[in-house]
């Protein structure tokens, strides 16, 4: 099976992008009033759509989908920033969709348009954190952050953050993201408070936890924490979830659990950004995207959790029950996905990261 | 160029590309990160230019001191480190028959030609705990123990039971190695330039008059090639001193150097101020190290940069 192999670095650079120069093109075609014509440029990520889906699509609806890939959600943030070059339907990421819909950079959608939403989407992905009422985007596919661990060398499922923030049981034994957010939101969430707590008492809670487990702690890794998994230099690694499934599919004893406590989620949504010359094209395709069937092929094809809570119905067990892919209920309930807290909240973080790594 | 005055046409004209280069590519973008220096965040992407001190108030807290210190620290270990193993391997350059020079100077260049960033990959391979160092180790562990076996001391176990693999990987030490690894042919390089130089009769007659190689290296061949000594420390010191992507790759949970500090300032923690604020203090700190630099070294002839 292919997966995407996707860099999630640009994750960690949450708003680095900003400064960014943009290097979009401000060439625009011709806008044609009346019908639009039965095309559709789509920006997306590499393997990340059905095998067959814009064949499909074209045969249902007669348009034409041209699509370009990137790399990541700074490459797609910059060749927007400066003006839509062309596109009718991008897959930005939650933190993403946030900053696009504050940046005006984003088409409010019609979800008159879209029936397959409500329809067959699952109840929590009805709504979102960062896009109340999910006026500007819709999800497409999503994962989390959890444990990647080598089975035999750790006691049971290591189902708690406890073991990697809270435990000398592996000592020496465990790798870290090299991640502010991610280590300290971790850290609020083992102690019970929200990922995004702006709160400054709950931050210093988790940034004493954090420097109290350090002498356990081997290395704070660059996103690369499924090959120090791979190589046996570590047995527990904080990670994304796509990434410790490349390592598992090379190696029986790697193994993935999102701990009980929460986590964070990430999202990829569609997205329509403003200057679109086809939007009503865009609203089909994300309606014909959100349909059942459609929906499975992609899921099926790119091993990636979908929202689509019919297309599950029509999926293997080993996708569904795939704990790799798809954490219990339960611990969905208490995950969250990242959201931007403000200037403030983000030099508190990044200063107690800063105090974690140099104490 | 005495009688430039007579052509000033051709002076000026000669004069523009690296005017232009000096203008484009140093001062303008070195003027902008000093202005950033002095602004403050307003939201996600606006930055208003006050001319506040607060990012270079903040930068002098103790935790970032604390940091500077840390860097200039271990910046100057690593310089020291390639300072006592470039001096030897210098000298036996400068003193290999004329046809090995060439060769050896190659061998010293060589691994410059593969981006550095690989070439700190290739560091991990070596020293993390499956490594081909510990490998080695292992085997050698083997051999011996084979060895103790075969003469009748096997079940001493006199090497341990089993192999205990070094930690050589995610620790200050390796991020020294790093350092050492990325910038040693910048210290080798000047001193060859220096020692190359030296008339070989001064050392000859030192010898011949009784001084012991020591005291030949001590009161001869280091005054007399010192300069080379303080081009190879300065150009070590101030890369090392910025160092980012080393202790990222290579260090543990306590490598964190000012080089990481700044650069998650344009990264992720978004605050370009305080990183721009950083920056600056790390130059001039830079450059209080190339005026002592220039007031140790004076203006005496034969001065190597």
């Amino acid at each position: 099976m292919i997966k995407r192999c996707r860099s999630r670095v640009s994750r960690r650079s949450f708003l680095a992008g900003t400064g960014a120069v943009a290097a979009g093109l401000t060439i625009r075609p011709k806008f044609s009033w009346g019908a639009e014509a039965p095309e559709l440029s789509f920006y997306n990520w590499d393997i990340y759509i059905g095998e067959t889906t814009l064949d499909d699509f074209k045969g249902a609806s007669g348009i034409q989908v041209k699509m370009d890939l990137f790399a990541d959600n700074d490459e797609l943030f910059a060749k927007l920033k400066e003006g839509n070059p062309g596109y009718d339907l991008i897959v930005p990421t939650n933190d993403y969709v946030e900053r696009m819909i504050k940046a005006e950079m984003l088409t409010p959608l019609d979800h008159a348009k879209i029936p397959n939403f409500r329809k067959n989407v699952a109840k929590a992905f009805q709504d979102a954190n960062f896009d109340p009422g999910r006026k500007y985007s819709m999800p497409y596919m999503w994962g989390t952050q959890g444990i990647g661990y080598r089975k035999s060398k750790v006691n049971g499922v290591p189902d708690s953050w406890k073991v990697l923030l809270d435990s000398d049981e592996y000592s020496g034994r465990i790798a870290l993201l090299s991640s502010a957010s991610a280590v300290i939101g971790m850290g609020l969430k083992y102690l019970g408070y929200s990922y995004n707590s702006t709160n400054p008492a709950e931050i210093k809670q988790a940034e004493e936890l954090i420097i109290r487990q350090k002498p356990h702690i081997k290395v704070f890794a660059e996103d690369n924490g499924q090959d120090l998994l791979a190589s046996g230099e570590v047995d527990l690694t904080m990670e994304w979830n796509g990434d410790i499934l490349q390592v598992m599919d090379e190696d029986d004893d790697i193994a993935y659990v999102v701990p009980k406590e929460g986590s964070v989620v990430w999202q990829d949504c569609l997205a329509i950004p403003v200057g679109a010359p086809h939007p009503d094209n865009a609203h089909r395709f994300i309606n014909f995207i959100l349909d059942a069937e459609a929906g499975a092929k992609i899921a099926d094809f790119i091993q990636y959790a979908t929202p689509n809570a019919a297309a599950r119905k029509l999926l293997p067990d080993d996708y569904n029950n795939n704990p790799a892919i798809f954490p219990s209920e339960e611990t969905l309930a208490r995950s969250e996905p990242e959201i931007y807290t403000g200037e403030a909240s983000q030099r508190l973080r990044d200063e107690a990261w800063t105090r974690i790594l140099a104490s | 160029m005495d009688n430039w005055r007579k052509n000033p046409v051709v002076f000026w004209l000669l004069n523009v590309p690296p005017t232009f280069w000096l203008v484009v590519f140093f001062i303008v973008p070195l003027t902008l990160i000093w202005v950033l220096s002095f602004g403050e965040k307003r939201g996600v992407i606006d930055i208003e230019i006050t001319w506040t001190l607060d990012n270079y108030i903040r930068a002098l807290d103790p935790l970032y001191l604390e940091i500077f210190w840390k860097s200039i620290w271990m910046a100057g270990l690593a310089t020291l480190a390639c300072l006592i193993v470039g001096y030897p391997i210098a000298f036996a350059i400068a003193f290999a028959p004329d046809r090995w020079k060439a060769l050896l100077l190659l061998g010293l260049m060589v691994p410059f030609w593969i981006n550095i960033l690989i070439r700190t990959y290739a560091l991990i391979a070596v020293f993390r705990t499956r490594g081909y160092v510990n490998f080695t180790l292992e085997w050698l562990w083997e051999r011996a123990n084979g060895l103790l076996s075969w003469i009748g001391l096997g079940d001493w176990h006199l090497l341990g039971m089993r192999y205990e693999p070094l930690e050589l990987l995610y620790n200050n030490f390796a991020v020294n190695m790093g350092i050492v690894y990325a910038f040693f042919p910048f210290m080798v390089l000047p001193l060859y330039a220096n020692i190359e130089k030296l008339d070989k009769s001064l050392m000859e007659a030192s010898l011949d008059l009784g001084a012991g190689h020591w005291r030949t290296f001590v009161s001869v061949v280091f005054p007399l090639t010192w300069h080379g000594a303080l081009s190879g420390i300065i150009i070590v010191f101030i890369p090392a001193l910025g160092a980012f992507f080393i202790p990222d790759l290579l260090g543990g949970t306590h490598s964190e150097l000012i080089g990481n500090v700044i650069e998650r300032q344009f990264k992720s923690a978004n605050d370009w101020p305080f990183g721009a604020a950083l920056s600056f203090l790390l130059m001039y700190a830079t450059f209080g190290a190339l005026a002592l630099r220039a007031l140790v070294a004076g203006r005496k002839p034969g001065l190597e940069v």
